[in-house]
């Protein structure tokens, strides 16, 4: 198991088979992260959120930095009237970071490096911006295919482009934030495995490349969590206000 | 299943690397669709439960806090610039009482000084006055004297000098002759003794 750099991604059953209809809905080790994150969310910002003091302890002080993080990114990107979606872009900021940090734990499983989990999150996105777009708007929303200042002769191959590239929104979301995390966890694993086999002599190359690679994992992990949360505001603001 | 299937499609013509890893490890687990249902399953109920807590009972306590917060900061800033005015007030209104009580001194003082100047004043005209009574009664007194010691002198002088004479002759002189000389003596030698 250890010498497969793939294998860190195995989904597998905890506990009893749970099906409904012909759908299998068992409790797996996938499962158990997402409850870990979403519980240590929930558990930092109740105990971040309790107390109101002047003078804000630890936790209040993280709780609030982390809504006015959030809160002044999409009013950066989206403007005001973003706010309404201010709950759930805080929610999917939170849970993909909390996901990738808990994965960052040796012996975890990392959530956001299953393409099902980032696909899911990524099309509830588009298909929810592109229903706000179309509450909003009407059908004036399509004008977000018709570019501004295109001469007529460039419109029909524009549109095209800019179609396929709405399209391909929620895959490009999806596949950033997957692809990101398994290759990252993939290379750890791999120089992970040359530590070992290199042995005590030529071990500690790789296992600097991989104190390397840790601190970076770290930072692709916020990273990752913060484009995805900015790139929903980016689309956000595309249907909340029609620039084209 | 067919659902499974399209999505297993799409996936693995967009992860074209998949099959260099298919060639060591046997595949990838993502493409695995056997707990895809599972996993989209506990996606939504974690994250939705999530998201019902946070948007419904945390998030407006957090900003419940935060407005407090900003409008206890601001209403104590106000308090503060308030308290501030008040004291340059009184620091104010303090000034000029020092100001006020200063000038009142000085005047109390320079009406005091005046008062105090007039009194050595006329005391001293008061005493000037007698000491200028004083003098000029001396000064009689010792005009009175003057004038009438050279008589006196010359009398003592002639008894004297009669009784000299008696005791160096033996018998008595006329005595209106040594008077004579007594007082053209004198007269000699007055300017001497008296200065006038």
């Amino acid at each position: 198991m250890a010498a497969n750099p793939m294998s860190q991604f195995d989904v597998y059953r905890i506990g009893p088979e749970i099906k409904v209809g012909a759908f299998d809905i068992s409790f797996t080790n996938a499962s158990l992260f997402m409850i870990i994150s979403t519980v240590s969310i929930l558990l930092v910002f109740n105990l971040g959120s309790k107390r109101n003091s002047v003078l804000p302890n630890k936790m209040q002080l993280l709780a609030e930095l982390s809504y006015t993080f959030v809160a002044k990114m999409i009013s950066d990107t989206a403007g005001s009237k973003a706010k309404p979606y201010f709950a759930f872009i805080f929610s999917l900021f939170m849970f993909v970071l909390f996901c990738n940090m808990f994965g960052m734990i040796p012996y975890t499983f990392t959530v956001t490096s299953h393409i099902i989990v980032t696909f899911i999150l990524a099309s509830f996105i588009f298909i929810g911006v592109t229903i706000i777009g179309f509450i909003k708007h009407g059908f004036g929303y399509l004008k977000l295919f018709v570019p501004s200042g295109v001469p007529a002769v460039l419109l029909p191959l524009i549109v095209v482009i800019e179609i396929i590239s709405y399209l391909s929104r929620p895959i490009s979301l999806s596949v950033r934030l997957f692809a990101n995390m398994m290759a990252g966890h993939t290379m750890m694993k791999v120089f992970g495995g040359f530590v070992i086999s290199l042995g005590l002599v030529g071990g500690w190359l790789p296992l600097s490349f991989s104190v390397a690679l840790t601190g970076l994992e770290i930072l692709v992990a916020f990273l990752q969590a913060y484009v995805f949360a900015i790139l929903t505001c980016i689309y956000l603001n595309d249907a909340l206000n029609l620039h084209h | 299943m067919i659902k499974k299937i399209y999505f297993q499609s799409i996936f693995f013509s967009f992860l074209f690397f998949k099959e260099a890893f298919a060639a060591e490890s046997g595949g990838m687990p993502q493409l695995n669709p056997e707990f895809w249902i599972s996993q989209i399953f506990w996606l939504i109920l974690t994250f939705g439960i999530m998201y019902a807590v946070l948007s419904k009972f945390i998030l407006p306590k957090i900003s419940n806090n935060l407005e407090s917060r900003k409008s206890q900061i601001l209403e104590n800033i106000e308090a503060a610039e308030k308290q501030r005015e008040d004291s340059e007030a009184k620091l104010k209104e303090y000034d000029e009482i020092i100001l006020k009580r200063k000038s009142e001194a000085k005047t109390m003082f320079n009406q005091t000084r005046e008062k105090a100047l007039k009194d050595i004043m006329a005391k001293k005209e008061v005493l000037d006055q007698q000491i200028d009574d004083e003098i000029n009664k001396a000064e009689k007194e010792i005009e009175v004297l003057r004038v009438s010691a050279p008589d006196k002198i010359n009398k003592i002088a002639i008894e004297t000098s009669s009784e000299l004479l008696e005791k160096l002759i033996g018998s008595g002189v006329n005595s209106s002759s040594i008077s004579a000389i007594v007082d053209d003596l004198s007269k000699r030698n007055g300017d001497k003794y008296y200065g006038n």
